[in-house]
């Protein structure tokens, strides 16, 4: 084989794997999606408002804030600043993401970061080894594009067609993207049962901070950051 | 109007997201912040999980609990992903019955 023809083969291998890995996040995004077109379309934004939202924003429960908001007509700068409260936690994901990319070109992690989202980071970091393969900047880009395109796509379906889920079944889907993070989790702790410990950890951060008056998106920072603390004394010295 | 709001709301998220890139392209960790960045995706999962997964019937709380269970049995048996989620998404549609 010559190399150019090996080196386009490692490349369709690598999108076949990543939209492979990033599938499930299709069939959670997309009942989500539909359903923001449906309530964005209710609350009287044009098709072309609520799709260019999921574009640009890209976060799903600010965009049903900013909806119900719309409906409303409370303040733009409220919804704003609750927007950046709430995604702060993106923060905090994107810098454990980047470190996992160190390898991969600044012009590759500028895009990777700005498309990820709890699911893309979820599913990237639990598949850690491709940052340091040959053309791994196209697994995660696979990841994060399936992703994506499945928030605007779905996103325009829900406000072009209306509801074309019935009711019991997109309820019943909303445990999909649940399932998808403990679908993730469950093998790493059968490797190395610390790691549930730090979930676990989180879990109750997350729970106490909430009972404590906090909103949503402080109560998940501050979980993770501190769950993420309790690693540094769980994990063994040699991991990666 | 709403053109500003979407792009007042787009600054809100990308910056978080983006900003991240910048910074581990210019520094060095320490050891100890490099193990805790490697932490970091299980406590973001197990924070992303509980207590939002009682919220997925928000007045039946014990449909989500029993959804998760059900997931992790079957991701715990060494299914695929895809099939964790659907055995899941199938529970709680019977469960609405």
């Amino acid at each position: 084989m010559s190399k150019e023809a090996q080196h386009s083969s490692t490349s369709i291998h690598m999108i076949r794997k990543g939209f492979a890995t990033g599938f499930p996040i299709i069939l959670g995004y997309l009942p989500v999606a539909i359903t923001y077109g449906v309530l964005a379309k209710q609350a009287g934004m044009s098709l072309t408002e609520l799709t260019l939202m999921s574009a640009l924003v890209y976060a799903g429960a600010s965009q049903f804030m900013a909806a119900n908001m719309f409906a409303v007509g409370t303040g733009a700068l409220e919804i704003i600043i609750a927007t950046f409260v709430l995604n702060f936690r993106h923060f905090v994901m994107s810098l454990s993401f980047m470190n996992q990319l160190k390898k991969i070109k600044l012009k590759w992690k500028i895009p990777l970061a700005l498309g990820l989202t709890d699911e893309s980071f979820a599913v990237s970091a639990m598949n850690p080894k491709e940052a340091n393969m040959k053309k791994g900047a196209l697994f995660y880009g696979t990841i994060i594009a399936c992703a994506y395109l499945s928030w605007v796509l779905g996103s325009l379906l829900g406000g072009l067609l209306g509801d074309i889920i019935p009711e019991k079944l997109s309820q019943s889907m909303g445990i999909a993207l649940y399932a998808m993070f403990i679908g993730l989790l469950i093998p790493s702790i059968k490797q190395e049962k610390r790691v549930a410990m730090i979930a676990i950890v989180a879990m109750l951060i997350n729970a106490l901070f909430v009972q404590l008056g906090m909103s949503t998106g402080w109560a998940i920072v501050g979980g993770t950051i501190i769950g993420g603390l309790s690693g540094i004394y769980l994990l063994k010295e040699d991991r990666k | 109007m709403i053109i500003l709001m979407i792009i007042g709301m787009s600054l809100a998220t990308m910056l978080p997201r983006v900003i991240p890139a910048f910074i581990i392209e210019k520094m060095q960790f320490r050891p100890w912040i490099n193990k805790w960045l490697s932490a970091i995706p299980y406590a973001a999962l197990g924070a992303l999980i509980f207590p939002g997964i009682m919220s997925v019937k928000p007045d039946e709380p014990h449909h989500g609990i029993i959804g998760g269970l059900v997931a992790i049995v079957l991701a715990y048996l060494g299914l695929n992903v895809i099939l964790v989620v659907l055995g899941a998404i199938l529970t709680v549609f019977l469960l609405s019955f």
